[in-house]
């Protein structure tokens, strides 16, 4: 049984999160993401669970890590320059294998940059969301139903492989009302916890959990131990989705809302004649090398359609070996790409014909 | 026909459709004839503004009250600083989209006096029972006061907006009728229109009092 309403992305994340047994929530307001924490504060007080309002958000990702220790499932959300903040906290929560889940819905920048819709913290969320070296799981929503069900699996890999993971949304996804089916089946699902520092009653060692580690000799056997549940990891919850591929001479790749422009723009140019299809990347980390591989068998070229000056293409070049060209279309700054703009450039790069 | 008075505000809980049905309805009183001006007062929301229909206003010669700042790069809760028109010039129907829930309409409070003294206005709470927070009636009655109490005057009459965006069909909106009589029943307040999407008009006109009809819907991307 499943219940139809009528959402924001922002806030179906906050009802994921809740029917999947988040009871603590510890954010800060940032556009645009600031329904989160609204819907939160409305609906916590009312279940039992936790709202705070931090005075910063460094406070607040220190709290999830707080929070985490103890084994409960916890979140936070923020866009762009909030995340940028909590980037210390993220190396944390990674160095002491802690689950938790983290919503970036991204805003123009660098800087302050502006309140409308990007996709320009891709590097910072696959890459580079911390020092030291550690991954999170990044999911990548599309619509404000897999805002909702991406939030649901977020919290169950954070578990499963004790290590953050980051919903990496968009202003647009965020902002836009959709129908969406809320599952009675969403619920926590229970993984055992015997790191959790939830009290020995006496009848254990206590767990300490903490990221300071004294011998190098043993620091570097941690990180090596970590990479191997890496490659569990990469092995095992690659997600995509392939949108008319099957005879595609031209593999456009794309996330978020970028990929439903694309759609749009791939439709369109199917009228024309041309063949091309889409490669979707659900989860940006582990990435989805393979099927990218695949198709650089079969097509002649490659568009990296972003909200950004070129970050995702890095990963299409490396997951194709650079066999074919890679064209980037792309805008930035809070400007979205329409499906005009980009089948102007799937009508360009057809006439190449896979020609550098 | 509807009638209107002077002053059309439309309110009610974030999401519900507030400023969808504002240009719809300043585009109804356009057609009759009325000097019409549509006052965005929504601080609330950082996208999807009435200022997304700027060109369609031009065109049919509505006069747009908007702070500058709508659907920009920076995020400010700024009033516009013509926005005492409303009040001032009473050769237009002023139409204005407030912000949602009580925090929304806490910048209506300051036009409240002007708007009483007047007295010739509507003021309409827009329902959804597919939003998630105002499924039932009691739910949506508490987010009433919560508004009416934050920006200090009582609703008129209620505008039914329920629907599930592209989803929505004629069930949808049937389904929705109890809902609507029993937040009117408890509350006192006539039900002034149910809404329906152009697509939808000629199979449920006749069935339902008060359909108004969208002609015009933002499209998601």
């Amino acid at each position: 049984m499943s219940e139809k309403v009528l959402m924001k992305g922002n806030e179906a994340i906050a009802e994921a999160a809740i029917r999947s047994g988040c009871r603590y929530y510890l954010g800060y307001p940032i556009t645009p993401q600031t329904e989160i924490a609204a819907y939160m504060a409305k609906r916590m007080p009312k279940i039992g669970g936790t709202f705070l309002q931090a005075e910063s958000e460094i406070s607040a990702i220190n709290m999830v890590y707080g929070v985490a220790c103890s084994g409960k499932r916890c979140m936070t959300s923020s866009s762009s320059p909030g995340i940028s903040l909590k980037c210390e906290g993220l190396s944390y929560l990674a160095a002491c294998d802690l689950p938790s889940v983290i919503v970036n819905v991204q805003r123009g920048g660098p800087g302050l940059g502006g309140i409308q819709p990007s996709q320009s913290d891709y590097f910072q969320a696959t890459k580079g969301s911390g020092h030291g070296d550690f991954r999170m799981i990044v999911l990548a929503p599309s619509s404000v139903q897999e805002m909702a069900d991406l939030t649901s699996l977020a919290f169950d890999l954070a578990d499963k492989h004790r290590m953050p993971s980051m919903i990496l949304a968009d202003g647009t996804i965020g902002q836009m009302m959709e129908p969406v089916e809320l599952s009675d089946t969403m619920h926590e699902t229970h993984y055992e916890k015997p790191w959790a520092c939830t009290g020995t009653n006496l009848k254990r060692e206590h767990n300490i959990i903490n990221s300071l580690i004294l011998k190098p000799e043993i620091l570097e056997q941690l990180n090596i131990e970590r990479y191997k549940k890496y490659e569990v990891v990469e092995k095992e919850e690659v997600r995509y989705e392939e949108f008319m591929m099957d005879d595609a001479e031209i593999c456009i790749v794309a996330f978020g809302i970028a990929s439903r422009v694309s759609k749009s723009a791939i439709v369109e140019a199917r009228k024309q004649g041309i063949k091309v299809g889409l490669i979707r990347p659900i989860t940006l980390w582990p990435f989805p090398s393979e099927p990218i591989k695949a198709a650089a068998d079969k097509v002649k070229s490659f568009i990296s359609v972003e909200l950004s000056m070129g970050q995702l293409i890095y990963d299409v070049q490396l997951a194709e070996e650079c066999r074919k060209p890679v064209y980037l279309c792309s805008r930035v700054g809070g400007m979205i790409v329409s499906p005009d703009y980009v089948l102007n450039k799937i009508v360009e790069v057809n006439n190449l014909g896979g020609e550098n | 026909m509807f009638e209107s008075k002077r002053i059309t505000l439309f309110a009610g809980h974030y999401g519900s459709g507030k400023t969808n049905i504002t240009v719809n309805w300043a585009k109804y009183l356009k057609d009759q004839g009325k000097r019409v001006s549509v006052a965005d007062i929504d601080i609330v929301n950082p996208y999807f503004r009435a200022k997304d229909s700027e060109e369609d206003f031009k065109h049919w010669g509505i006069k747009l009250i908007s702070s500058r700042y709508a659907n920009s790069n920076v995020d400010f809760p700024a009033l516009p600083e013509d926005l005492y028109s409303i009040v001032d010039d009473k050769s237009y129907c002023s139409v204005i989209d407030v912000g949602g829930d009580d925090r929304g309409a806490y910048a209506l409070g300051r036009y409240v006096n002007e708007i009483l003294t007047e007295n010739n206005y509507e003021f309409l709470l827009v329902i959804n029972k597919y939003r998630p927070l105002t499924q039932n009636a009691d739910s949506t009655i508490e987010v009433m006061r919560e508004i009416e109490t934050a920006c200090r005057m009582k609703f008129t009459s209620i505008v039914n907006n329920s629907n599930l965006g592209r989803d929505t069909t004629c069930q949808t909106v049937l389904d929705s009728l109890p809902y609507a009589f029993e937040i009117s029943q408890k509350t006192g307040l006539p039900i002034k229109m149910t809404t329906i999407e152009k697509s939808l008009y000629n199979q449920l006109n006749g069935k339902i009092n008060g359909l108004f009809c969208l002609t015009l819907q933002n499209k998601p991307v």
